[in-house]
Order: structure tokens, then sequence, then C-alpha cells
């Protein structure tokens, strides 16, 4: 028996002296040998996860010189000339001066707060890559939930540390937070008192939001993000349709070095992005929102972009008329709807959407293969039309920016946007369906009849027909493999001796919803389908190879 | 000398007899009235912020002002200046709107619409000074400010946002790229607008703008107001300042460059091996 070979590099020693103690190489073997399925939309987390790593690292910088107090102070830097010598609160002051006076502040919070930006949008669009392609389905119906809470973790990190320099612009976002905890019925203004500590602005919200900023949501977010990449190792990656992949095996590479590699690559140009983003581009000059002062409010004033829907919403509500007075208790109906019941359908749609969608389908199956767009019609249908329902509500909140900008009526923008926000997801919700049925469409008619060649044959009687080239097989797998669920079928009312059966309602009404679902389809080609086609255009070829009965092709025919 | 001081001292004597005979004349609370007035009104007409000066521009100037009035704003102005049917008088606007109006191209106005657009002017230098001396030779209103008066130099920018920020922000964001007004109408953004014509407008307040005169704005204070407007024009010390619209062009940017830069090194990487 041979000597087992000792290591001889200084890597490989190191790496044989953990071994030795820990076992750890069990681990790595495990781990490395892991199959990946490539595709590039997989990397839109790792964006999310990255940028969350600048984050951390960028926010850790800031709290060195950042003091989460509201004490009025008189600032006596010369830089800003604007902010010379005015009082502010000591949150500001810092601000203002980790810009100025310490030495890459400016840029550490510049980097920081693109990098917020960006986290909250790589989330987002993350998700509805997931969403689009059902990879949401069992058995990640629990990562999905994940997911949700650490967008809503996302927007609590984003809109605490937006809050935190204690400026005009901020103040005016917190003050609206105000208003809305305000207009909860009945314990409204206790609660604003809890949060504020006092009648709005208090003393206590800064120092509150730094704990939350720099350690709870932080935390959670960690705890999160840990959970979601476990699960996601556990239950192995999705992968797109195509030959050979099915819902028992991952096609793909080995995480090292094929993914180490790249994760690694993509790691560093996150960090240059946002670096670059950071060094040449302004964001959030709070020293030109001046220090927060409830009474004015500048024009422009508008939240970050991921809470734009938020102000939106609030912004096409009408005021008079809404506000009730029931019982002496007043309900901002004005307030509520808004602020409260548009954000919660969105995020109570999104968590329901995979058990709402595996119950009309009467799906209980893994799936591991994901969903090409267009063959879930109503799904990506739903999906665009929250994404519209997202944009209108978006651009309701910069109405006074599209006016000044495109020199617009800001009121026709604000009432245009109020009919668009009810007409636009539905017709958005059509289209996107009806293009998603062509697709399919076109998918089975490529399936049954081949490429078009460009190949033009006369027959000998004058008629002409184009030759079809028929698909790789590869081309084939794509266009067919794929489920195309049918509306549920239902037990019938009354049973064989005429007695009503119970849960029949309930049963009716999922299955109307599966209908809606399902009813329109295209079916896939079937293999009896394909092989008729198949004799068909043989019958075709030899037709055109030797033009007799010409009279008798049919089929594939130009018309 | 006693003779001449016994004289005076009957003189007083009778003033002061008079005086008290007098004081309970039924008019005698309109005498003090006016008195009062005089006195009040005069008080002011020595203290007033100064008001156009005519004297300054001659007759002859004043003459050409008229003609020029005229031929170009009578048609809607009418042709004393007295106003037509929801047009304005300009009796008592003074130089400076005209100067203000006229030297940014808002008048002569191209066409009816929620608001005067600024445009080049119409007018040269001496033709717009005319039609101002014209215009506050019709009653008094503020004048036209003198250079140093409006000398960016010489304010203090840190108080000008403070003012700025209570008193112009909300309409004109808060470091003046502008923003909207209801109906069409909006607030201009001011990184072009030289310093004597923002001064002229809080003087004037052209269009839907209040005005601020001296007592509510000192002058001192809008030149504070002049100087940090005219800071904000060398840029951002972060970067490029992206419209220094706030977070939406921020969120904007974020997606067009950020966004589009990561997802695009993302279909790079993804491309290499597969």
């Amino acid at each position: 028996m041979a000597k087992p070979q000792r290591p001889t590099t200084a890597i490989g020693k190191t790496a044989d002296y953990l071994d030795q103690r820990t076992s750890i190489g069990v681990l790595v073997k495990e781990f490395a040998r892991k199959v990946f399925p490539d595709h590039w939309s997989f990397m839109l987390g790792e964006i999310a996860l990255f940028s969350f790593v600048v984050l951390v690292a960028s926010g850790f910088f800031l709290t060195m010189f950042f003091e989460p107090s509201m004490a009025l102070v008189r600032y006596e830097g010369e830089h800003p000339a604007s902010m010379h010598g005015q009082l502010m609160s000591a949150a500001f002051a810092s601000t203002v001066e980790m810009s100025f006076e310490v030495r890459g502040g400016l840029l550490m919070r510049q980097i920081h707060h693109w990098s917020a930006l960006i986290f909250v949008g790589s989330i987002v669009v993350h998700m509805f890559r997931i969403f689009f392609t059902g990879a949401f389905r069992k058995p990640r119906e629990l990562n999905w939930i994940v997911g949700l809470t650490m967008l809503i973790l996302a927007l609590a990190a984003g809109f605490s540390g937006y809050s935190l320099p204690d400026d005009v612009l901020s103040g005016n976002g917190l003050r609206i937070i105000d208003g809305v905890v305000k207009s909860i019925p009945v314990i409204g203004s206790f609660m604003s008192f809890i949060v504020f500590g006092a009648e709005f602005p208090g003393g206590h919200i800064i120092p509150r939001l730094f704990t939350l900023h720099i350690f709870v949501i932080p935390a959670l977010l960690i705890l999160l993000i840990g959970l979601h990449l476990f699960l996601m190792v556990l239950q192995k990656h999705t992968q797109y349709p195509g030959a050979g992949r099915t819902d028992k095996n991952v096609v793909g590479y080995p995480a090292a070095p094929v993914y180490v590699a790249k994760m690694t690559g993509n790691f560093f140009i996150i960090a240059g992005v946002l670096t670059l983003m950071g060094a040449t581009m302004s964001i959030n000059n709070v020293w030109n929102y001046g220090p927060y002062d409830p009474s004015p409010v500048s024009a422009g004033t508008q939240p970050d972009w991921y809470i734009l829907f938020v102000d939106g919403a609030l912004r096409l509500m009408p005021g008079p008329g809404w506000e009730w007075v029931i019982g002496g208790f007043t309900l901002s109906m004005n307030l509520l709807i808004p602020a409260v019941i548009v954000p919660g359908i969105l995020f109570t749609l999104l968590f329901a959407w995979p058990f709402l969608e595996a119950r009309v389908t009467g799906d209980h199956r893994e799936h591991h293969v994901l969903d090409r767009p267009r063959n879930r019609p109503v799904r990506t249908g739903v999906g665009v039309a929250l994404l519209v329902a997202f944009i209108v509500c978006a651009l309701a909140a910069t109405n006074d920016l599209i006016a000044t900008h495109f020199s617009l009526d800001i009121f026709v923008i604000t009432w245009a946007l109020r009919v668009l926000f009810f007409v636009g997801p539905v017709f958005a919700f059509w289209v996107t369906k009806r293009v998603c049925l062509g697709l399919q469409r076109k998918d089975r008619e490529l399936v049954l009849h081949g490429h078009e060649s460009g190949r033009i044959v006369r027959f000998a009687n004058g008629e002409y027909i184009e030759v079809h080239a028929p698909l790789e097989e590869e081309e084939r797998w794509l266009r067919v493999n794929y489920d195309s669920p049918v509306p549920l079928e239902i037990q019938p009312a009354m049973d064989a001796r005429g007695v009503r059966r119970k849960g029949y309602k309930s049963d009716r009404r999922w299955q109307r919803l599966s209908q809606f679902f399902y009813e329109d389809r295209v079916a896939p080609v079937t293999p009896a389908e394909l092989e008729a086609a198949h004799s068909h255009a043989q019958h075709d070829e030899i037709e055109a190879k030797e033009p007799t009965g010409a009279g008798a092709a049919g089929g594939r025919r130009k018309r | 000398m006693t003779q001449k001081l016994k004289h005076s001292q009957r003189d007083e004597d009778i003033f002061v007899k008079a005086l008290a005979a007098r004081r309970h004349h039924r008019l005698a609370p309109v005498v003090l009235l006016l008195l009062a007035l005089l006195t009040t009104g005069g008080i002011y007409a020595a203290l007033a912020p100064s008001t156009a000066k005519a004297e300054t521009v001659s007759t002859a100037d004043i003459e050409t002002g008229k003609k020029l009035f005229q031929a170009n704003c009578a048609t809607c102005h009418g042709p004393d200046a007295e106003g037509t049917d929801g047009v304005p008088s300009l009796v008592g606007v003074g130089a400076a709107a005209v100067d203000f109006q006229v030297s940014t191209g808002r008048m002569p106005m191209q066409m009816t619409g929620p608001q005067a657009q600024a445009k080049p002017a119409q007018f040269n230098e001496e033709q717009t000074a005319a039609l101002a001396g014209y215009v506050a030779s019709l009653g008094a209103g503020p004048a036209i400010p003198t250079d140093e008066q409006v000398d960016p130099a010489l304010g203090d920018a840190s108080n000008g946002m403070a003012l700025f920020r209570t008193n112009c922000a909300m309409c004109h964001n808060a470091v003046g790229a502008g923003g909207a007004l209801s109906e069409g109408k909006f607030a201009p953004a001011l990184w072009e607008t030289s310093p004597r014509n923002i001064y002229q407008a809080m003087l004037t307040g052209p269009q839907s703008m209040p005005v601020f005169n001296d007592a509510n704005i000192t002058p001192d204070e809008k030149r504070d107001i002049v100087s940090f407007l005219v800071e904000q024009r060398e840029g951002s010390a972060g970067g490029n300042a992206l419209g220094a619209l706030g977070p939406v062009s921020e969120g904007l940017w974020a997606f067009a460059i950020g966004l589009g830069l990561l997802i695009g090194a993302a279909v790079w990487i993804g491309a290499k091996s597969s």
C-alpha cells in the first residue's frame, strides 16, 4: 500500500492542517462538486447579495462618523458655504461633516446610497425573474416567502437609512409616515406617540431608526440571506427547460472552480460599478435640502424609487369626501386606501401567489425545470399587470417633474394616471395574455411545420410551395416538453342518489378561478400530431422532388 | 431784551390759549387726523424704499419708451398702459417689473398660455431701459436694483439658503431646479437666471410668484438669496448633480446605469461558458 502523498505547497499544507483538525474537506468536496445550472438571470440575486456586502462594508465606515442624535448644534464647518453657522440636529451636522471633513466620507456615503438603490432594484428584478419563470413552485414556496420578507426588510432598511440624516427631504417622508400611522383607526394617534416618543417629530426618532437601521434590520437580513441560500443549495437550483433537463436532474457546472470564479469576478464587477457610481454621480446631497424643520417642503420632494409607488398612490387618491367621521372617530380613507390597502393588496397577492397557483392548477408535484413565461399566459399577464400598476403609481409620484419636463398640466397628469391605474393593468394583462398565446401558437406552428427555409419550389403544374426545414431535436424539446394545465375538474353538485354534496360551492369557486387561469390554452404538440405532421412533410418533400401528384399536397402550402 | 422776552411770553400765551380754546372744537379730531396722516406719510416718503427715479431717465427716453410701448405693448396693456380685460395695468409696476419681463423675453408675450414663457429678449438694453423709464413715469414702483445690490460675492449664502428654504423652495425646488404649479403653470429653474432678474422677480412677483417686498425680505437678504443660488451653479461636491432633481432622477440613473451595467455584466459572465 502506497503511503498517502503529503501536500507540498503552502496552500496545500494549510488546507491539510485544517482538514486534519476539522474534517472540513468533506464539506468542501461536497460543495465544490455541487452542480449549478448556468444562466445569466441566475446572477440577478447575486447582484442583490453583493450589493448587500458593499452596503455592510460602507455602512460600517459611516457608523464611525455618524452621530444619531437630534440635539441642536451649530454647524461650524466652512463647507458647504450654505450650511456654515446654521443650527441643525447633530445627526444632520455629522452627515454634512462626514461628507466634507472626513477623507473619503462623501464617497462612502454615495457608494452606500447607490448600493441601497441597486440592492432593492436587483431584489425586485430577481423576484420578477422568479415569478415569470415559476421558480416559486413546490418545493420553493417557502424560499419565495423568505425572499419576499427580505424585500420588505430591504424597503425598511432603505427607508430608515434615508431618514437618518434628518434633512428636510427625509423629514417630509417621516411626516407622511406619521400621517399614515395616525390614520389607523382608534389606535393611530397612540401609535404615532409610541413611534416618535412625542408629538411629531419629537426627539427620539433618529436614534430609534438608527438602531433599526444598523442592528435589527441588517441582522434579520443576514439571517434570512443565510436561510435563502441554504434552501437554494438544499433544494438545488432550478434550471431552464432544454434538451435533457428534467425535474429529476440538474444540468450545469460544478461550483468549484466554475462558479467560484464567476462569483468572485461578479463581486468585483459589482463593487467596482457601485464605487464608480459613488465617485462620479452625486446622490442625496442633504445639504441641498437643509436641516429638518417641519415647516418647509420643497418642490420635487419624493422618496427613493422603491417607496415612490406609495407616494404616488397618495397623490392619486382624491382627498375630499374620503374622511369619514364615524361615532366621533375620523376614518381617513384618503390615507388608508393608498398607503395601507394598496401596498397591502400588492404584498398579500405576492405572498399568496405560489399557494393560489398550486390550488387552481391542482398541482402537487415538485418542479425543478422553469416555465417559459409564454407557457403560463395568465401568470405572465398578472405579473405584467402588477408591474404596470407599480409603474403608474411611481409615475404619479413624479407628477410634478413630468409636468415641468414635458410642459404638461399637473392636474391632467393626475387624472390620466387615475384612469390608467384602473385601466392600465387590465389592458396590460389582456395584451400580455394574447401575446403569450400567440407565441405558443407560433411554437406549435414551428414544431409541426419546421423552419421556413426560403427555398421556393415550383411544381410542374405551376404551383409554388416553400420547403420547410425540420427542427433540431433540442429546439423541439423546448417547444413540446412542458406542462399545459387544464381547468380543474370537480365532483358534480349532487351525488348518484341526488343528495347535494357538501363543499360543492367552494369547489365551484376554485374551478371558476381555475378556468380563468387555464381555459384559454394552446395545447402543446403531442407525439401523434408530430407524427402526422412528419408524414405530411415527407410527403411534401417527395412531391417536391418528384412533382407528379402535386394536386394532393396540402397542409404546409403557402396561401 | 426784557421787552422781547415779554413779547415772546405773550406770544406763547396767545398760542397756548388759542390751542386750549380750540382743543374741544368739533373739527379738532379731523385736524389731528390730518396732521397724523401728514406726519406718517412724510416719514414714509422719507424712509420708504427708493422708488422709480424718473429723473435718471431723460424725457427723450421716456418719449422713445412711449413709442415703443404703443407699438409693441399697447395691443394688450392698452394705449395708456392701464390694462384691458384680463391684462394688468402697468401704472405703478415700476421699472424693475418692466426690466424683468422684457429682458427675460417674457414680454412681449409670444402666445397666451398658462404663463408667459421666457425666450430670447425682443428689445436691446437701450430699448428696454426706455420702456422701463416710460412705465416708471406713469406711477411710482420698484426701481431696477443696482449692481451692488445684486452682487452675489457680497451676500451670505448660508443665510440665503435658510431664506430660500422657507420662502422659495416649495415652488422652485431646494436648489432652484424649478417645480410644477397648478394648471400647467410652473416655477422656472433658476440655473441661468441673472442675479438682477432673480432680485427683480422677488421685488415684483411676476405671474404666479408672490411679491417679496423689502419689508418682507430686506435688500440684504435678497442679495443673500442671490448668493446662495449662484453658489449652486458650481455643481455638487459629489460628482454629476443629475439635474439636482432628487430621488427620482437618482432612481432613474440607478436603473439606467447601475442595474444596466450590472445586468449587462451578468449576461456577459453567463455567456462566457455556455
